[in-house]
């Protein structure tokens, strides 16, 4: 177990020394290079000198690279051109908020896909499966960001019954901690901002949970229908056990183990939907940081970013294949 | 057997281990040989496409999207005969109808209504049509072509066999499943942002986020290829291995991949809608395009919403057609559900 860990390690080392190399590269590349991107295109000949000199832009590039790292080691990522903080400052302030989101999204998921799943495979051909199965492939063909407009639009706007900006009302007294705004309203007993950045979740998490819940839904139903199949469900009914207990006992809990394990695999489309759905809502979180970036040409925040989500994804695969090693011992022999 | 070790490598970590797995599925499916009535497979394809409800309904919608998108300009008032202008003549007809607060909807001058600078949506829509569409087809070409080289070498490096040729196959496969494992959106994203805002910028970015797909797909289909009866019959008659591989294998192992190249102009569309979406498109709005449209609209939310409406359900029905045309080419394909 051990082996296979650090095996999978090490792995991870030549894919982040490749990436930090690409974005040493194009950090060099920047249009007239990190001091112009610092000091903005009309800066005076000397001042870009001096400040060439102060990033020690004069030194030999292997000098440059090397200190380039030790900074990212020290996940120093520069300062944000927007803010004037450092960006690693500004992603743990908004990173909580992307989380949460992401959770709440997951839930949603999670939560409404596998009986919707599970009913349209039980009733198979019935309205729901065909609701479910042509739905699905219409989800998926639906830009996130179209959804939360809609979302947005008819019950934030025309009925009124959510908030649709921000992660909290402005007029809310909350301390934070953690910056998880509903952990930290439970945490400090101030039950009403709990229940009001809930409440600033529902709507974006809804339209973020739109493809991971298409997924879910044609997972559990495919999975049940295969788990129906099986020789030991129809010695279940054969031995004349209530439809109770063999959808409890024999089908739902086979079916789900596939399900259960592809959860870590939607990861990348929570993510990436929150990138997209933030803006949306002015839910100030990673997403929404990055789509200023873009618009103000914040380049150490957008090398963050990138790295960021390299490093995201390497953990999040890391931490599945250790959970499925753990689960199935044969996939250590990979 | 040679099929084995097209499954032996998987990706690091679960997330492209799945897609990967459903990759290696598809590229063995035109391997499979062909029934006993020894019809050829694209006959037999093609015969089982037309039977299909869904492939009809697909290609219908990607036939009119075609359409649209190349005469749909010569609609638009005023007319352009050009042949593919993609910068849009459209002026602002209605500007003085814009007041804040209010942008007309539909009207018998203008069927879809004005924009928020009073242009004519629907000519808008049009242009944005051809687009798309060269968005989506630029893209997936890129994709195509970058993931048919590395997938294209690794196969033939590992048909050709000997130490060296399993080494370049295996270090390429490496870096190809690397970027199988990273989610495709943020993947064109990261590529995007580095090469910053254009319409270039966006058919690259997601044109590399397809190459791993083709890659790894291309390289699955060669090796299950090097299975069949045609590459031993070669071999025996003396035929060379390099010629063996380009114009026996290679041509053979085409049918899944245009297959996914189907299903990749869908993901293509929504992921370049995506990106437009987040800034990194063409900024220039005289470019219409739907996916820049609709997050335009985003401003207008509150005045127009209907200005959303008419990219999006664009943007989905074109996405559905593509899809619908894939998934049936993909069943066509698969020797289970030959009849």
């Amino acid at each position: 177990m051990t082996r296979f860990i650090i095996r999978r390690l090490l792995q991870v080392i030549p894919t982040l020394a490749a990436l930090s190399v690409l974005l040493f590269i194009w950090l060099r590349r920047l249009p007239g290079g990190p001091d112009a991107a610092l000091l903005g295109e009309r800066a005076t000949p000397e001042a870009r000198a001096a400040i060439r000199e102060r990033l020690g832009l004069d030194e030999p590039i292997l000098v440059q690279y090397g200190r380039y790292m030790k900074d990212l080691l020290r996940l120093d990522f520069g300062v944000s051109t927007q803010t004037q903080q450092p960006v690693i400052d500004e992603f743990l302030i908004r990173f909580p908020g992307t989380v949460e989101l992401a959770f709440t999204a997951l839930a949603i998921a999670v939560g409404v896909g596998i009986p919707v799943g599970y009913l349209a495979a039980r009733r198979r051909g019935g309205w729901l499966d065909n609701l479910v199965v042509s739905g699905s492939m219409v989800g998926i063909c639906t830009p996130v960001f179209f959804l939360a407009f809609v979302l947005k639009w008819v019950f934030g706007e025309q009925l009124g019954w959510l908030p649709t900006f921000g992660r909290q009302s402005p007029g809310i007294n909350a301390t934070h901690v953690t910056n998880f705004f509903v952990l930290d309203g439970l945490l400090t007993r101030e039950w009403d901002a709990a229940w009001d950045a809930f409440l600033h979740l529902l709507l974006p998490a809804i339209a973020v949970a739109s493809i991971p819940f298409a997924v879910i839904v044609r997972m559990t139903r495919a999975s049940v229908l295969e788990v129906l199949n099986e020789d030991y469900v129809r010695t279940a009914e054969a031995k004349g056990l209530t439809d109770r207990t063999i959808r409890g006992r024999h089908v739902l809990r086979n079916a789900l183990l596939p399900v259960v394990t592809a959860i870590g695999v939607l990861a990348g489309a929570l993510l990436s939907g929150a990138v997209l759905t933030e803006t949306v809502f002015a839910f100030n979180g990673i997403g929404r940081f990055v789509y200023l970036a873009i618009q103000n040409a914040d380049y150490p925040v957008l090398m963050a970013f990138i790295m960021f989500i390299a490093l995201t994804f390497v953990t999040i695969n890391l931490l599945v294949d250790i959970s499925y090693s753990i689960i199935d011992p044969r996939v250590r022999v990979h | 057997m040679a099929t084995e070790p097209a499954q032996r490598t998987s990706p690091p970590g679960p997330i492209g281990r799945r897609r990967a797995e459903r990759l290696d599925r598809l590229a063995e499916l035109a391997a499979t040989p062909p029934d006993e009535r020894g019809e050829s497979l694209t006959r037999e394809t093609l015969r089982r496409l037309r039977r299909s409800p869904m492939a009809m309904v697909g290609a219908s919608i990607v036939l009119i999207f075609v359409v649209i998108a190349l005469i749909g300009p010569l609609l638009t008032p005023p007319p352009s005969w050009l042949p593919l202008p993609l910068y849009s003549p459209i002026e602002n007809v209605g500007l003085e109808q814009i007041r804040p607060g209010q942008i007309p909807g539909p009207s018998g001058d203008h069927w879809l209504g004005l924009d928020h600078l009073g242009r004519d949506e629907l000519s808008r829509m049009l242009y944005g049509a051809r687009q798309t569409l060269l968005v989506g087809v630029v893209a997936t070409l890129i994709g195509f072509t970058a993931g048919a080289v590395i997938g294209g070498v690794a196969g033939a490096a590992y048909g050709l066999g000997g130490r060296i040729g399993r080494w370049i196959d295996s270090i390429l496969m490496r870096f190809i499943d690397l970027l199988l494992a990273m989610p495709p959106l943020l993947l064109a994203f990261s590529v995007a942002a580095v090469l910053g805002r254009s319409l270039t910028a966006v058919m690259i970015a997601v044109g590399v986020a397809a190459t791993p797909i083709f890659a790894r797909l291309l390289r699955g289909s060669m090796i299950a290829q090097a299975n069949r009866d045609y590459v031993l019959a070669a071999t025996s008659l003396g035929v060379r291995r390099p010629r063996i591989v380009l114009s026996h294998v290679f041509p053979n192992s085409l049918a899944p991949v245009i297959v996914q190249a189907t299903l990749t102009l869908a993901t293509a569309i929504i992921e370049a809608a995506g990106l437009s979406f987040l800034g990194l498109g063409n900024p220039d709005s005289r470019w219409p395009e739907w996916g820049t449209m609709l997050a335009q609209a985003q401003a207008q939310l509150a005045v127009q919403p209907m200005l959303a409406v008419y990219p999006a359900i664009a943007i989905i029905i074109t996405a559905l057609g593509f899809t619908l045309l894939g998934e049936a080419m993909r069943e066509a394909l698969d020797p289970k559900l030959r009849r």
